[in-house]
């Protein structure tokens, strides 16, 4: 295996570009370290993108945003209280994956690279607006997190392109995001089913609306029949009870050892209700 | 295989190694350095044991690579001491018998002592969530958790 250490991501590219066999980009590790351990990937050449200089800030955008580098820990995301004030619910979907010792290493960008449908930080980025730099051989382009995941364990990158920052949009006035996992115990697993909701009000009533399902089908979810069903609405039981049954009927989930496939589109309307109750009050200005 | 020279700090000195590129941190503290306080038990960053701090961070030492240490600060269970005189965690955990076979031990002492050099007044939920990541087949946790509260409590004097 050769270790590379570039100082941009053009010069990354180019390597991964040029590689022949098996590659991969380090960020946190807590991926690819357990499968180069386990063997199931043994990289040729194995990308360090931690000197790059950039990989370790969160930045401010022109337009009120936020710029997250590549390599910024779940530790230093939840350490940011400007970025936790606009976007609870990233940074608690973010926080809730693995241990503390997890949490040092692992990152928003190498969640959604790894693939996992339930990736407990990709629904809040995609309810969130969420895009990502993708750096290629033949430069950059931006692309919405929900496009980047094919299924699980793929994603929709080409040979040769890395993911260089992902940016949040500006969280504006009246707007509120949350997300919620069902696993079986209080820590420490790895979502049954995942819902995120952002929303924006215009006085009592939601007049955009994001939701996000995560572990219920081979990628995460962004549901349009969820959104419709509580714009307009002042997230009365008769829209919660849409929201529910919007998002029980988006899931086309798998049975496995964490859960049921009915018991993961049941989760799905409980959880989307109770999300969306969470980001409509924090919209009218419950704090985190 | 070309191995990568390392140079790096652990517990205050610095040390150098050699590294093939996919070594963890953990077998070159353990087996370049002679460190084996931190301990190997699952390998795949689920149980704790292997914890140490890099540039101040808690981190599971079997989830990062030995080159990356390069140029970072590294502390492990073997720098807690004060010239043999027990850290006030330790001396509670073993007043307070939070151990029996020892093996995860050190992976929560490190995890614990980074806990309280952040939040030095912890309540026993926030202990019990931040230790969440160090797993403990012999004590049923409460005597850790009570021995890191004893140890704060002892602490902020």
């Amino acid at each position: 295996m050769r270790y590379h250490t570039p100082a941009t991501f053009a010069d990354a590219a180019t390597i991964a570009a040029s590689a022949q066999g098996v590659t991969r980009f380090l960020a946190g590790g807590t991926d690819v370290l357990v499968q180069l351990r386990a063997g199931s990937v043994l990289p040729d050449d194995l990308i360090d993108l931690k000197h790059i200089p950039e990989v370790h800030s969160i930045t401010r955008t022109a337009d009120g945003g936020w710029r997250i580098g590549v390599a910024v820990s779940g530790a230093s995301l939840g350490a940011n209280k400007d970025l936790v004030a606009d976007w609870p619910g990233v940074v608690e979907g973010m926080e809730l994956v693995g241990s503390t010792q997890v949490q040092g290493r692992a990152t928003l960008t190498g969640n959604l690279c790894n693939g996992s449908p339930a990736a407990d930080s990709v629904p809040g980025l995609i309810a969130a607006g969420a895009t990502v730099t993708v750096t290629g051989p033949s430069g950059t382009r931006d692309v919405a997190v929900q496009d980047i995941p094919k299924g699980p364990g793929k994603t929709n990158l080409k040979a040769g392109e890395v993911i260089s920052a992902l940016t949040l949009p500006a969280r504006g006035k009246n707007a509120g995001d949350a997300y919620l996992r069902f696993i079986p115990r209080t820590e420490m697993d790895i979502a049954v089913v995942g819902v995120a909701v952002s929303l924006r009000l215009d006085g009592d009533k939601v007049a955009e609306a994001r939701v996000a399902l995560g572990a219920v089908a081979p990628t995460v979810l962004l549901s349009d029949a969820c959104a419709k069903a509580i714009v307009g609405t002042t997230l009365d039981a008769k829209a919660l009870d849409a929201l529910g049954a919007a998002a029980s009927g988006e899931c086309n989930p798998i049975s496995d050892k964490r859960g049921t496939k009915e018991f993961r589109i049941e989760v799905a309307g409980v959880l989307a209700r109770r999300a969306a109750k969470i980001a409509y009050d924090r919209a009218k200005g419950a704090k985190a | 295989m070309s191995k990568i020279h390392v140079t790096t700090t652990v517990n205050g000195d610095t040390v150098e190694f050699l590294a093939d590129p996919r070594e963890t941190l953990l077998d070159c503290l353990r087996d370049k350095l002679g460190l084996t306080g931190s301990k190997e038990g699952c390998g795949t960053g689920d149980c704790g044991a292997c914890s140490v701090t890099v540039d101040g961070v808690l981190v599971s030492s079997c989830l990062v690579l030995g080159v990356e240490a390069q140029g970072k600060s590294v502390t492990t269970i073997e720098g807690m001491d004060k010239d043999g005189e027990l850290h006030p965690l330790q001396r509670h955990f073993v007043e307070k018998a939070a151990l029996q076979c020892g093996f995860c031990t050190p992976g929560f002492l490190v995890a614990a002592k980074a806990l309280l050099d952040k939040n030095p007044d912890p309540t026993e939920t926030e202990v019990r969530y931040w230790l969440a990541g160090n797993l403990c087949r012999c004590t049923g946790y409460d005597k850790i958790v009570r021995a890191v509260m004893d140890a704060a409590a002892e602490m902020r004097g």
